[in-house]
């Protein structure tokens, strides 16, 4: 700690060492890890500490880590970048959650479904106090389903009778048009000042349901992620610095912290992003399939262009269907604890693992389990334990390391997007079990540093927002693909990303059925580099 | 029987197979879900335990999936529908109909029932999905569709007298774009005598046993669906290439099903307009409309919706004989290969060597 006070008192205005390098950390269940990276991406220092309960004592443990074995000076890192589990957990545990009022606006359209349906007995009564649907609302044309009818939300806010911490406000098809959830969010400031507004125009896309479930998640994250925020913040303070923060979220992109404030539950499932996004980023590519293989299981996810391919649907959480498109994973049950055993004369893996007492009962520990950590050493593929405790197992071991690498395959093959070439970064502990040959795959060697992939994947993150509309393919589309073009970028740039570099990554088309004229519905989604420190923001990372 | 909240689940994995790649989806699901809870089940009964005069009341979605995800209807539409049928026909409903099983339309009419305390009868109007209004076995016996009648959540309420099936769909299509795309339908208003002999019989009862089938069956879920509704295994194996767009209302495309396993060396060819169409294998028709063409994944025995469809994906293409209306001269003319462009003839599928 001295010794970076002394490094600080030494540095000159003009330094461009000062705020050159990107600090990522990742808050996992078990791990706190940390990665400094150089401007050009280089890997300078890794950490790994125990998570602590209250996020910022493991955190900042990790960061002194990182400052310690680099040299670098705390003012040297200009940016941070924070991928958790906190929200997740927050909504799994019922913890710290903020009770919010829920308004629809699209009656008389709406009440087949009403708002909080579906949702488990014990998060809708922990969430949510008020609930009303009102009239208004908009057709995907743009049209009113019905005028908004402000004197009925006004009754339903004089009819609340204690103050809520926060609101979601929901219209039909605001995505494509949120003048409703604007008026609404007006008449809640009238009613009672600054109070937190989650509107799903912010949250996400068509869909009401699963859009109307993620804001009132969000409304109800508002005090998590204040928390979450507060103790990042004072980690990074206490050990001397000051960046900007940036949070990481489920596409695989990140978001300032102002933006984070207002949509937290954007930061739920970035974990298995930054983690295929980080194996890729270590070997510097990208496209390309990540296996990480553990002591269960082997996840496969394949990155396209940069980003996580997502999963079609959306995601359930804590019981709640949303509309958060996750990376698209395929797991198999290989891993190097899985279970070996013969079943009528046939060789079965797992699905079960000895896991954590894999050195206790595998077989070349000494214990009595065939594992395909066994099959693996008999394959010669690693070496471990003792090797002469395989024999008599040889036929088992060598009928499941072919068995294993067939189901690798197999789910290689699935995560691949298209018939070409393509590389596969193998990570995790049980990496060794890889055949180093597959089918319409180049293996390539395993980086270093692949045991803090996620936290390298937050930190070398874009910026990153999306669109999303229904346009009718009439004389209007072109003005009207345009202008959602132009609302992903400057998402992306109130995102924190750099308005010269921000651009659209992705677009997805999904043709409707049964109109005429035709309509599409647009995704678009954009990233961009994020905005480089003018000397006088440095400083101003938060709030 | 009845439909409750114990096979709601059931006949939904049902709908969507019979969609053949329509579509099933999860918020008319959740509506039925939502109208069970409010307001009972609903009897499912045989058009048998009807009086011969009782007026039954085909019904249906109209509209763009899509929509339906975001302006979730009302529920009371199937009131208006039914009020202003009796209106029409100086008659009370004695029950509804979904006029299509496949697909989101098998489920709608549970709500409207259950709101309204009517009967569904365990039949439809077509025994899978078709693109068209006008594609029901109803009306290749004869039914006239008019009138038919168009409701929206505002309570819009347009009675349509068309002079035949095709300009019905017209008609009912352009009001239905004017109301947001999205619009509850009822046609083909019958007595239950007529409906024996014109209906597909007993569709909601097989639509639970095939989700059933796929739902709760242990081991490989394609093989027992085979096994126990007699589905026909076409090919097995993966997406390998997908084709789209949008023609005049319409999606159409293709898919390329590259075999694995006991398929491998097999490339199959799917093509669809909205529904699953044709499969093709070196340019010959191995399976066809009329009969029902579904594309489950391979592991979880989850029917595939055309929109659903991208590389990578491991499925499983299944087919079942089309009910036997749609095997006629006059069903294979409405919704045979040729109603499509295609230049063969029907020839059923018939169970792999």
């Amino acid at each position: 700690m001295t010794e970076q006070k002394t490094s600080r008192t030494a540095t000159k205005p003009g330094d461009p060492r000062v705020g050159a390098l990107r600090l990522g950390i990742d808050v996992g269940g078990t791990n706190t890890d940390a990665v400094l990276l150089a401007p050009g991406g280089e890997v300078l220092a890794t950490a790994k500490t125990a998570t602590t309960e209250d996020i910022s004592t493991g955190v900042s443990g990790a960061i002194r880590e990182v400052l310690r074995t680099s040299a670098c000076r705390p003012e040297d890192v200009g940016s941070a970048m924070l991928g958790t589990t906190h929200a997740t957990n927050a909504i799994l545990e019922r913890k710290n959650l903020d009770r919010v009022a829920v308004l629809r606006i699209g009656s008389p359209a709406g009440h087949g479904i009403p708002p909080l349906y579906g949702w488990p007995a014990d998060l809708s009564a922990a969430v949510a106090s008020d609930v009303a649907l009102v009239p208004g609302g908009f057709e995907f044309t743009g049209r009113e389903i019905v005028p908004f009818d402000p004197q009925a939300v006004r009754s339903f806010l004089e009819s609340i009778e204690e103050r809520p911490a926060g609101f979601a406000i929901v219209g039909i098809f605001a995505p494509t048009k949120d003048a409703h959830e604007l008026a609404a969010a007006d008449l809640v400031r009238e009613r009672f000042g600054d109070v937190d507004i989650s509107l799903s125009s912010e949250v996400g896309g068509i869909g009401l349901i699963e859009r109307e479930n993620a804001t009132v998640l969000n409304a109800t994250l508002k005090a998590a992620a204040r928390e979450a925020l507060r103790g990042f913040e004072e980690a990074l303070n206490a050990q001397g610095m000051t960046p900007r923060m940036l949070f990481a979220q489920n596409d695989g992109t990140l978001m300032s912290i102002e933006q984070a404030l207002r949509t937290p539950v954007l930061t739920i499932g970035s974990g298995p992003s930054n983690s295929i996004r980080g194996a890729a980023q270590l070997v510097g590519a990208a496209s390309g399939i990540v296996a990480d293989v553990g002591g269960t299981t082997t996840d496969i996810g394949v990155l396209v262009g940069g980003l996580p391919r997502e999963s079609y649907a959306g995601r359930m959480i804590g019981g709640v269907r949303t509309n958060f498109r996750m990376p698209d994973i395929v797991t198999v049950a290989i891993g190097g604890g899985t279970v070996i055993r013969r079943i009528d004369g046939a060789v079965r893996l797992g699905p079960d693992s000895v896991g954590w007492r894999l050195r206790d009962e595998a077989l070349v520990f000494g214990g009595s389990t065939p594992t395909l950590t066994d099959a693996a050493v008999h394959a010669g593929r690693m070496s471990l334990g003792d090797p002469t405790l395989l024999s008599g197992h040889e036929d088992l071991l060598e009928e499941a390391i072919a068995e294993s690498d067939r189901i690798i395959a197999n789910a290689v093959d699935q995560a691949k997007i298209s018939r070409e070439l393509a590389p596969l970064i193998v990570v995790g502990g049980g990496r060794a079990i890889v055949p180093p040959d597959l089918p319409g795959v180049e293996v390539v060697p395993t980086p270093s540093h692949f045991d803090v992939a996620n936290a390298v994947g937050a930190a070398s993150a874009a910026i990153g927002a999306e669109a999303e509309s229904v346009i009718p393919l009439d004389a209007q589309r072109a003005a009207r693909v345009a202008e959602l073009r132009r609302e992903a970028i400057d998402r992306a740039v109130a995102a924190g990303a750099d308005p010269a570099r921000a651009e659209i990554v992705s677009i997805e088309e999904t043709p409707l059925a049964y109109l005429t004229p035709p309509a599409v519905r647009y995704r678009m989604r954009a990233a961009g580099a994020i905005r480089p420190l003018s000397s006088s923001a440095v400083q101003g990372g938060a709030r | 029987m009845q439909i409750d909240l114990s096979n709601v689940d059931a006949m939904a994995t049902g709908c969507a197979f019979l969609g053949c790649g329509g579509g099933g989806d999860v918020i008319a699901v959740q509506a039925a879900k939502y109208a069970i809870e409010s307001h009972g089940p609903v009897p499912v009964i045989s058009l048998d335990e009807l009086p011969d005069d009782a007026l039954v009341l085909p019904c249906a979605d109209m509209g763009a999936p899509t929509i339906f995800f975001e302006k979730v209807a009302n529920g009371d539409e199937g009131r208006l529908l039914v009020e202003e049928m009796s209106r029409v026909y100086g008659r009370p409903v004695a029950a509804l109909m979904p006029a299509e099983i496949g697909g989101s339309n098998g489920l709608t009419p549970i709500v409207w029932a259950a709101r309204l305390g009517l009967p569904l009868v365990d039949a439809d109007g077509i025994g899978r999905a078709y693109p068209e209004l006008n594609m029901i076995a109803l009306e290749i016996n004869g039914v006239s569709i008019s009138p038919g009648i168009l409701a929206d959540e505002r309570g819009n309420l347009v009675t349509i007298r068309s002079v035949d099936g095709p300009w019905m769909e017209r008609i009912a299509r352009a009001i239905t774009v004017e109301l947001g795309g999205a619009a509850a339908f009822a046609g083909y208003p019958l007595e239950a005598s007529r409906a024996r002999d014109a209906a597909v019989i007993g569709s909601i009862s097989r639509a639970i046993e095939i989700g059933r089938a796929l739902v709760e069956v242990a081991g490989d879920r394609v093989t027992g669906l085979c096994q126990h509704v007699g589905a026909v295994e076409i090919v097995r194996g993966k997406i390998v290439e997908i084709e789209g767009q949008v023609d005049g209302g319409f999606v159409t495309g293709s898919a390329i099903i590259e075999g694995s396993g006991a398929d491998s060396s097999r490339t199959v060819r799917l093509e669809y307009q909205n529904e699953f169409l044709v499969a093709l294998e070196n340019g010959r028709p191995l399976v066809m409309v009329p009969d029902i063409i579904s594309l489950l994944d391979a592991n979880s025995g989850d029917p595939i919706s055309t929109e659903r469809m991208r590389y990578g994906l491991r499925v499983a293409l299944v087919a079942l004989t089309a009910p036997p209306i749609w095997q006629s001269e006059k069903g294979v003319t409405l919704g045979g290969p040729r109603a499509f462009g295609y230049s063969f003839d029907y020839v059923p599928v018939e169970p792999r060597a």
